[in-house]
């Protein structure tokens, strides 16, 4: 894509900033900058959702090895992120774990003259964390909202009726993400109604982080991604409503739509993808590719049942169904 | 160093024209770069500025609210709220505490380095401090987030590991090595005279410090302090991953808390460039700037203080 | 005889604070390498199951829960060898600047207040100064020169301090004697003044090294990615306006984001990058030590 422009241009100012900074002690930089003029490689840069970061890792670990002369650049910083890069051309590949607005498909019309792509590459449930020695097993949105919601006035275990074996001060630790993360917004949207976050909460800044602390804090509720269980968590089943049945976060709950907090996982391109972006994409699909989805504790496209592979977006797609969607078995 | 004797125009005269304007050049260089660290200060706070303006004038944001608010909602569905009285006081927290403990230790060690100890182990000890100072602030974080939290969790008995107290020793920890080496130098200048003096009328070691250098160097000492306090403030990484990251006021010690610094580093990442979020953040790094300039500005001030004398 | 020369209560009390002082001063000196040994000790102890050169030359696995670190590793590498290359010349010639050229005048004074404050502006607004400068402004985006470029200012100071203190050190007769023979200012520094501070100025550019190795917040925001595909051992997979990993970043996200992790590799990972800054400071500290002994005036 116009990496490769943007590589030469780069050079040149990089020349440029030497010339005039450096010239009496820089004698030996050339090295590295001539070494770096390797042709065959491509290099892809995909960046955006941090629930997906750890997927596209090993995505991009695993096509190395498939495709040795490719190298995906993978950086997390958030849906929104990853989407805005992406409607600069700044990436090739955007991640999101929330569809793509309408406003920003329109910039991305605005900008570039295409339209952003979206594939559906897997999905997740949002899982809510307790520790493991914690007695509760199922909680509903409402009692989640009174927990987490600015106005909510639930700060106390016992407040739920829960009480926390060896602990005397059962304070509810609320353990939250950064503001801005895509896992925060859906969480924000589909659990709490769009209701803000009551301050105070722990606001970590990766999902395994969140994990971690609720693993270690007997008193403490968080939410995550479902692939970053541990044996020192248990994941609450989740009921729309009292009354409601509850729900576990499993493969089945997410493939049948009954999780309340399930949400597709997105690779967005602009434009229909072409050479090294499209081989990837068809890669990401093809049953390899789900293998990651599934080892990093997600739900595959496959299993995901009613899945086209690829899914158009809001925007004012030219073709409807992009990239015939690679060998990608249909239930 | 100013009057240039007269062989000197002889042998330039003797020197080839290129020559001549080669080591023109050259100082011209030389001179730029002097001038660069000018520079550089100035536009650090152009283009932080510069990014951070254009909120000034949205209408989104109050400076009144961004200033005095506790409420940190910048992604807010319905109702977006920019302020950050709660990190600036999470800061003030951890750096207070942070200080609390590294002054006395620093002040401590730069007096028993300076008075007490014999030149060996002086130079000994220093090592150590230089090592110390060098520990990068991401090794930190990951003690405080490994190690200490589990400590403090086990000594006592808080839920969490990562609060205002993890943050303030690790920080206590990082700012002491500047204590004590700024502190050393302060006493160090002291003239020996005075200690004589002391010396000559009987007085032992311990008097000597507080009644004469601790005085005399009174000002040296306190820019110590200052340059520690600047250091504290201006930290990232290691109260990113120490304090918790709680957006509220601490009651105790044993809260979590979110600074100015860590928050940048938390959301600037996903905040897309050129949202008002985006622009809120970089006006808490012009914030940031000025409170680490008017700091460092003041120490230098002081120190000066001591020079004229 | 005890009664003539027994102290008086007065000298007594003295010398009982003499000694309490001294020992409360000690243990708090004493106090401060408690610490280093033991966070050493501890890291390396959890790290040690890990440790290995195959630990290094290895790239991640499994989605970074295994394997090594050599991509993160050589990334730091590029970052810290492009930012020396860019803020070496410029700090020493500006310590030549401030030691051989300047007057004392309000200009230079600003110019010294410029130093120290470029020392003291904390790294995260170094770091938005790097994303604003050049990642948009410069149009350099996201790549290790911008990366580089945010970590040779921010190094600027180590460097020109350290210069200036070895340029100050050599004394002034050497320069009033060049003088005298008709050199330049210019011709005096370069025969005289820099070859005698040259391994000062090394010291400065090891110090430099350690600081910009153990920097997080500036390259997270201008190069730094979470991961890129790298062969095992490859000396140059970046190019200068890729992206790379870094070790500092690299530790922070094992300790963050990662789920799973084998438990030995984030400390092992924080060994490595510890162990590099302190052994490269080592040098530094053993090299002055070295040429303080060797110095003949």
């Amino acid at each position: 894509m116009a990496r490769l422009r943007s590589r030469a241009q780069l050079r040149m100012s990089a020349l440029f900033l030497a010339a005039t900074l450096a010239v009496p002690a820089c004698g030996g930089g050339g090295s590295k900058e001539a070494k770096d003029a390797k042709p065959s490689n491509t290099v892809l840069q995909n960046k955006g959702s941090d629930t997906m970061v750890n997927v596209a890792q090993v995505w991009a670990e695993e096509y190395r090895k498939v495709a040795p002369n490719v190298e995906v650049e993978v950086s997390g910083g958030g849906s929104g992120v990853g989407i805005a890069a992406l409607l600069k051309g700044a990436v090739d590949l955007a991640n999101a774990s929330r569809d793509i607005k309408p406003s920003e498909a329109e910039q991305a019309s605005k900008n570039t003259g295409k339209s952003p792509v979206g594939f559906n590459v897997g999905a997740d449930a949002l899982a809510v964390y307790v520790h493991k020695d914690n007695p509760m097993s199922e909680i509903t949105l409402v009692q989640l909202t009174d927990l987490y919601a600015e106005g909510g006035k639930v700060t106390r275990w016992s407040e739920l009726g829960i009480t926390i074996p060896g602990v005397k001060d059962d304070t509810i630790v609320r353990v939250s993400r950064q503001s801005s993360s895509g896992t925060y917004e859906f969480f924000r949207e589909h659990a709490l109604g769009n209701r803000d976050f009551r301050l105070g909460s722990r606001d970590l800044n990766g999902s395994k982080e969140v994990v971690e602390l609720v693993g270690t804090t007997p008193t403490a509720i968080g939410y995550s991604g479902m692939g970053y269980a541990t044996a020192d968590v248990k994941m609450l089943k989740v009921a729309p409503k009292a009354g409601a049945p509850a729900v576990a976060p499993t493969i089945a709950a997410v493939h049948d739509k009954s999780y309340p907090l399930a949400r597709s996982l997105h690779v967005y391109t602009l434009g229909q993808p072409e050479g090294a972006v499209k081989a990837y994409i068809d890669w990401i699909l093809s049953p390899a590719g789900q293998k990651v989805v599934e080892d990093a504790g997600y739900v595959p496209v496959a299993a995901a049942g009613n899945a086209t592979g690829a899914l158009a977006t809001e925007a004012p797609a030219p073709g409807a169904p992009p990239a015939p969607a690679a060998p990608q078995p249909k239930p | 160093m100013s009057s240039v004797p007269s062989p000197i125009r002889i042998a330039r005269a003797e020197r080839s024209r290129a020559a001549v304007l080669a080591e023109k050049a050259l100082e011209a260089l030389i001179r730029l770069s002097g001038v660069s660290a000018i520079l550089f200060v100035a536009a650090i706070f152009f283009f932080v500025l510069k990014e951070a303006a254009p909120v000034l004038f949205s209408e989104g944001f109050s400076l009144g609210q961004f200033l005095f608010s506790t409420e940190w909602y910048p992604t807010s569905a319905n109702n977006v709220r920019y302020g950050t009285f709660a990190l600036t006081v999470g800061t003030l927290s951890v750096t207070a505490l942070a200080m609390l403990i590294a002054v006395p230790f620093g002040l401590g060690a730069a007096i028993y380095l300076s008075e007490f100890c014999k030149p060996r182990l002086r130079e000994t000890l220093k090592v150590v401090i230089e090592l110390l100072s060098a520990i990068p602030s991401v090794v930190w974080g990951f003690v405080g987030l490994t190690v200490m939290s589990k400590l403090i969790v086990n000594a006592t008995g808080a839920p969490v590991g990562v609060n205002v107290l993890n943050g303030g020793i690790i920080l206590a920890l990082m700012s002491v090595p500047v204590i004590v080496s700024i502190g050393e130098d302060a006493l160090k200048a002291v003239p020996d005279s005075f200690r004589e003096a002391g010396v000559a009328l009987g007085a032992t070691r311990w008097q000597l410090v507080y009644r004469v250098l601790l005085p005399a160097a009174r000002n040296g000492l306190l820019a110590a302090v200052l340059l520690g306090v600047g250091r504290a403030v201006g930290e990232t990484m290691a109260v990113l991953m120490a304090t918790g990251h709680a957006v509220h006021i601490p009651g105790s010690l044993l809260d979590s808390v979110r600074t100015l610094t860590a928050n940048i580093a938390a959301e600037l990442g996903e905040a897309p460039s050129g949202s008002d979020h985006y622009r809120v953040l970089f006006l808490t790094g012009t914030l940031l700037f000025l409170i680490t300039l008017v700091v460092n500005l003041t120490a230098d001030f002081v120190v000066r203080g001591i020079r004229r004398k | 005889m005890a009664g003539r020369f027994a102290k008086t209560p007065h000298i007594a009390r003295k010398e009982i604070a003499e000694s309490v002082a001294r020992s409360v001063f000690g243990l708090m000196s004493a106090a401060m390498i408690v610490p280093l040994v033991l966070i050493v000790g501890y890291l390396v102890v959890l790290a040690w199951p890990a440790l290995s050169l195959e630990f290094l030359l290895d790239v991640p696995k499994r989605g970074m829960t295994d394997g090594g670190i050599w991509p993160a590793f050589v990334g730091t590498l590029y970052l810290v060898g492009i930012s020396l290359l860019v803020s070496t010349p410029i700090g020493v010639l500006a310590a030549i600047y401030l030691n051989e050229y300047a007057k004392d005048n309000w200009f230079n004074r600003l110019v010294n207040l410029a130093v120290i404050n470029l020392a003291g502006v904390p790294s995260i607004v170094h770091a938005l100064f790097g994303l604003g400068a050049f990642v948009y402004a410069a149009r350099f985006g996201y790549s290790i020169l911008s990366a580089s470029l945010t970590l040779a200012i921010m190094t600027l100071p180590v460097i020109i301090a350290s210069t200036r203190e070895a340029l100050a050190s050599v004394p002034m007769a050497f320069r009033e004697a060049c003088w005298n023979v008709g050199a330049t200012r210019w011709q005096t520094v370069r025969a005289v003044v820099l070859p005698n501070s040259i391994s000062g100025i090394l010291t400065g550019v090891i110090l430099q090294v350690s600081r910009a190795a153990g920097e997080t917040a500036p390259v997270m925001f201008t190069g730094a990615v979470f991961f890129k595909a790298v062969q095992r051992g490859d000396l140059f997979p970046y190019g200068l306006g890729d992206q790379c990993m870094a070790l500092s970043m690299h530790l922070y996200t094992l300790a963050t984001q990662v789920p799973n992790v084998k438990e030995a590799l984030p400390y092992a990972t924080a060994v490595v990058l510890l162990g590099s800054v302190l052994l490269v400071n080592a040098t530094a500290i053993v090299l002055r030590i070295w040429l303080r002994n060797r110095k003949k005036w």
